[in-house]
């Protein structure tokens, strides 16, 4: 029987440990000092909105842990010695293990602009960033003005966060349209739109200069590089995340960005593994990217991870890429790649289609010699995970598609359904005769 | 905007006031022959109580019921104990007497709220439906763009077992203990809806016929909310406009006419066991009786019940009725929206909910079998217990304090489906062909979750949607009553209400899609 310490409970963490505990009767250690309890960061963004109580972000009961045999520490680790296999804890005490995993996940990204350590300002990513911002931001009395620095995922919750207690919100965005690094320009456009929406003041192509300072040492505006000074009394900075590792510096286990693993999720010292968003690929997986900050991707390593530990030996193998995301009040959900037009290969294609009114729309992206199905993006439409994972394995092209869409449509029953729009139009742009063929339960569930 | 909704909730206190002082307003004056009708209507044989309300009551004004029903209620008790003590068994009265205080009070209203109904309906039905309109309409603009809009449900008071939801709580449990326990207070009421209930089925209206309509209003008021609320919802806005049909039309109106075209009062919706006195003696006494309807009510009964039930749960899920049909389930999908989150979500709750909803629905099936057992065999008592005394508990405890004060009065504090998950026998035997022969199922989207807990959270029935669907597994469970709301609320579209295939229903997975581990080699090595 071997002592398992894990360093991190979050989604990677949690997962491996609940894992093991299926496969094995391993003595299994958690250590967190962000929370007691295993908590959905992806959540902590409802809490502040009111949507929840932060005890709904749990997914397990406080007996959970015991009952599973699943020791909690609080404590933060503040070195490893990997030679005799002991962590060492901020309070002085120590654990020693048989096998570690790190899984300590990220912390918001910094890039040296002045002010960026003053009061008010801060990131959204932890339990304790949701109590500063509890804080910093109760009211739009005690704040005036948020200024947003950065136009990824998190930002975007971040101003919507904001916006649901009527706090003014000002939105800098280094691209020309809102995440057009990822998302091709017919939809960063629709974002855009929505974004103006809901009464948020979208700078794009803005970058900040510096954060200044009032004379409590507290932000009390930004300045931008268009030369404007916007006042205000909270600063998020969401410029993304970077791998939670500073710790491991001294510690002899091989880091770049990230803690970097083989495909095994092994480190380079013996017993030492890294999951989630902390542990770096040495090379990408397919078009991945060698550091994957996604919450499936973390559940993903934890449950493979889990197997090895327990002596089954299995290689880390995400399948075909696929993500969600929610824009204010649009869900996105993505299957296999869709590239933007400034990162996607010359043979990718694109078909758009945009709902005329609604905001709605999808992308389908395709080689352009062989129609093959490379990805598709929808807002505002659901669609079936497994349907486009099997056209993904299959190699299906873009007909195949069109003629069964309606089998991979996911949108509650009695929703308005497009997919004769969407295939006229692909039908009038390619020069097809596509026919939409109705809904079968019985393609849907074949493989069940 | 806001200021419009600030004049609505004045508007609708000053209604809500009214009508909550009304019931201990207004002056009662008993002629003779109101005493006359009583003893001719419920045949009574007591002298001494007739002498006894004439001497207290006949022709003396009285203010307000609280004045007089306790001086009705205590002659008839009194005349009752001396006949029992004199051994006069035919003399009592076994007709409740709070039914003949509310009887008597019905009669003997006079003054203002009698003389002016129409004005009296409109400064509360009408002003509490204007009052609430003006609050609720402005949220199309307040709201924003369409979408799920739950910002701020866990900061109000209101919404988060705050002084205002104890108020409600307060409030909608007094409702309900004085409709089944002092029926004879509610008779004011009766007075403002007196003029459609004649329109209706050519009588006065009782407590149950305010109640009725109360219950029609509230529920169109709150249906309104619901389309504002989910206007981006399609399969809300039909859910909500289905069960206030059925209440409306087969609830309210349907047995109105009936009475009034001298056919039993009957609900066609009302399935039993949640009809649990379908198959009492005097049920079944009033059905045999009246003619061919009667028989064909009892036919459809027992239909509704043994096959048209099952059968859709079989197609549809228990959505159909409990959600789309049931007046409980509607009144809790409207009404009690704004209080869906506070059902339980823990694994003791489960537990709770498994013994008391079984328990209930085993009660109901034993003191059925009692019933019909006395009925054919034309007994009292079956092994030793009388079956009336059985039939009053139930009634008693499931009936009135289970279904109508804890399961709608509580809805503040403990969610608005307590009595249905709980409590209903219905929903207990819907539960077993839902889990165990049905194609419905909540289908759970691959890998996409991101176990943001939203849809436990707004889940009425207090299922962890989550822990299923973070496992990539469907959630088939007894207890759901398929409002689609964990669908609505999902930020990533991970669920979808679904009638499928029975095969592959349930899914227990061992690794969620998207991590291509060998799947045989998997099941080999276990």
């Amino acid at each position: 029987m071997d002592h398992i310490v894990i360093i991190g409970n979050g989604v990677s963490g949690v997962t491996l440990a609940r894992h093991i505990r299926k496969l094995s009767d391993n003595k299994i250690t958690l250590i967190s000092a962000e929370s007691n309890y295993f908590f959905s960061r992806t959540a902590l963004m409802y809490v502040y909105m009111g949507h929840m109580k932060f005890k709904h972000t749990q997914p397990y009961e406080n007996w959970f842990w015991k009952k599973n045999r699943i020791d909690l520490v609080n404590g933060y680790v503040e070195t490893i010695q990997t030679k005799n296999k002991k962590l060492v804890l901020a309070d002085g005490s120590s654990i020693s293990y048989d096998k570690l995993v790190i899984a300590t996940g990220s912390k918001p990204n910094k890039f040296g602009w002045t002010g960026q350590d003053l009061k008010g300002v801060q990131g959204l990513y932890s339990k304790q960033d949701l109590e500063l911002l509890e804080k910093n931001a109760p009211n739009n009395t005690t704040c005036k003005r948020a200024v947003i620095v950065g136009g990824g995922l998190i930002g975007i919750e971040m101003a919507e966060m904001l916006r649901s207690r009527d706090i003014p919100v000002t939105f800098l965005v280094r691209e020309k349209s809102f995440w057009n690094g990822v998302l091709p320009a017919g939809e960063s456009t629709m974002i855009n739109e929505h974004i103006l929406e809901h009464h948020i003041d979208l700078r794009l192509d803005t970058n900040l200069e510096e954060i200044l300072a009032d004379e409590n040492g507290r932000a009390r505006a930004v300045v931008t590089d268009k030369g404007d000074t916007i006042e205000c009394s909270v600063v998020g900075l969401t410029a993304g995340v970077t791998p939670n590792i500073d710790f491991l510096k001294e510690s002899g286990i091989k880091l770049g960005k990230g803690v970097k693993v083989n495909r095994f999720l092994e480190t380079n010292v013996k017993d030492v593994y890294a999951i989630g968003d902390c542990a770096e690929q040495h090379e990408g997986i397919g078009s991945r990217r060698p550091i994957e900050a996604v919450w499936y991707t973390g559940r993903m390593m934890g449950e493979t991870l889990a197997q090895t530990l327990c002596g089954k030996s299995r290689e880390y193998n995400p399948g075909h890429w696929f993500n969600s995301a929610k824009f204010l009040d649009i869900e996105y959900q993505t299957y296999g790649w869709v590239f933007s037009e400034g990162s996607k290969e010359d043979y990718e294609h694109h078909f758009h289609w945009r709902h005329p009114k609604e905001k709605i729309c999808i992308t389908i992206a395709f080689h352009k010699d062989t129609m093959k199905l490379l990805g598709i993006n929808t807002f505002g439409i659901r669609m079936r995970h497994e349907i486009f994972d099997q056209w993904l394995t299959e190699n299906q092209d873009v007909d195949h598609v069109m003629t069964y869409l309606k089998d991979a449509n996911f949108d509650p029953e009695f929703y308005k359904l497009y997919e004769d729009e969407i295939v006229a139009k692909y039908n009038a742009e390619f020069d097809k005769h596509i026919c939409a063929k109705k809904k079968s339960w019985k393609r849907i569930f074949s493989k069940a | 905007m806001k200021v419009l909704q600030n004049i609505g909730i004045v508007i609708f206190l000053v209604g809500l006031s009214i009508f909550t002082a009304l019931p201990l307003l207004g002056t009662f004056k008993v002629e003779t022959t109101i005493l006359e009708e009583l003893v001719a209507d419920n045949l009574i044989k007591s002298e001494l109580f007739i002498i006894d309300l004439e001497k207290e009551v006949l022709e003396k004004e009285f203010k307000g019921i609280q004045s007089l029903s306790p001086i009705i209620v205590n002659a008839l008790e009194n005349a009752n104990a001396t006949h029992r003590k004199n051994k006069e068994y035919k003399k009592i009265t076994y007709t409740n007497s709070r039914s003949i205080a509310e009887s008597i009070a019905k009669k003997s209203g006079v003054g203002f709220i009698v003389e002016n109904k129409g004005l009296m309906w409109f400064m509360t039905f009408g002003l509490g439906i204007i009052g609430a309109l003006l609050f609720i309409i402005p949220q199309v603009v307040l709201l924003g763009p369409k979408g799920i809009k739950n910002d701020g449900i866990y900061h109000q008071n209101s919404t988060n077992r705050g002084w205002i939801a104890w108020l409600v709580f307060i409030f909608l449990v007094s409702f309900y203990l004085l409709l089944y326990f002092r029926p004879e207070y509610a008779v004011n009421w009766t007075y403002l809806v007196d003029p459609l209930s004649e329109s209706l089925s050519g009588n006065p209206a009782g407590h149950w016929f305010v109640y009725g309509f109360m219950y029609c209003v509230v529920m169109a008021v709150m249906a309104v909310r619901m389309y504002i609320k989910y206007r981006h919802n399609i399969y809300q806005m039909v859910r909500t406009t289905s069960v206030l049909f059925f209440q409306i039309v087969f609830a309210f109106l349907i047995p109105e006419i009936m009475v009034r075209l001298q056919m039993p009062y009957y609900d066609f919706k009302n399935a039993f066991p949640l009809d649990y006195d379908f198959f009492f003696q005097w049920n079944l006494k009033t059905l045999l009786n009246s003619g061919g309807i009667g028989i064909f009510i009892l036919f459809w009964g027992v239909i509704l019940t043994l096959v048209i039930v099952p059968v859709m749960v079989y197609f549809f899920g228990k959505r159909w009725y409990c959600s789309w049909v049931c007046g409980c389930g509607g009144l809790a999908e409207t009404l009690g929206d704004p209080y869906r989150q506070h059902s339980d979500k823990s694994l003791f709750a489960w537990k709770v909910e498994r013994w008391l909803v079984h328990g209930v629905l085993l009660f109901a099936v034993v003191m059925t079998g009692m019933t019909l057992y006395s009925f054919f065999s034309e007994t009292g008592t079956v092994l030793g217990l009388k079956t009336q005394s059985v039939q009053n508990v139930y009634s008693l405890a499931v009936g009135s304090i289970f279904a109508g004060v804890i399961g709608t009065g509580f809805y503040p504090i403990f969610g608005n489906r307590v009595w249905c998950r709980f409590g209903c026998p219905l929903a207990a035997y819907l539960g077993f062909v839902q889990r165990f022969k049905s194609r419905f199922r909540i289908t759970t989207n691959g890998g996409q979750c991101i176990s943001c807990g939203n849809c436990s959270t707004y889940c009425e029935m207090g299922i962890d949607v989550r822990a299923y669907a973070q496992k990539g597994e469907n959630i088939v469970r007894s207890s759901c009553v398929g409002c689609g709301v964990c669908s609505a609320v999902c930020p990533r579209g991970v669920l979808k209400l679904e009638n499928g295939p029975e095969k592959g229903r349930i899914n227990p997975t061992e690794v969620l899609l998207g991590n291509d581990v060998n799947l045989i080699d998997l099941v080999n090595k276990k």
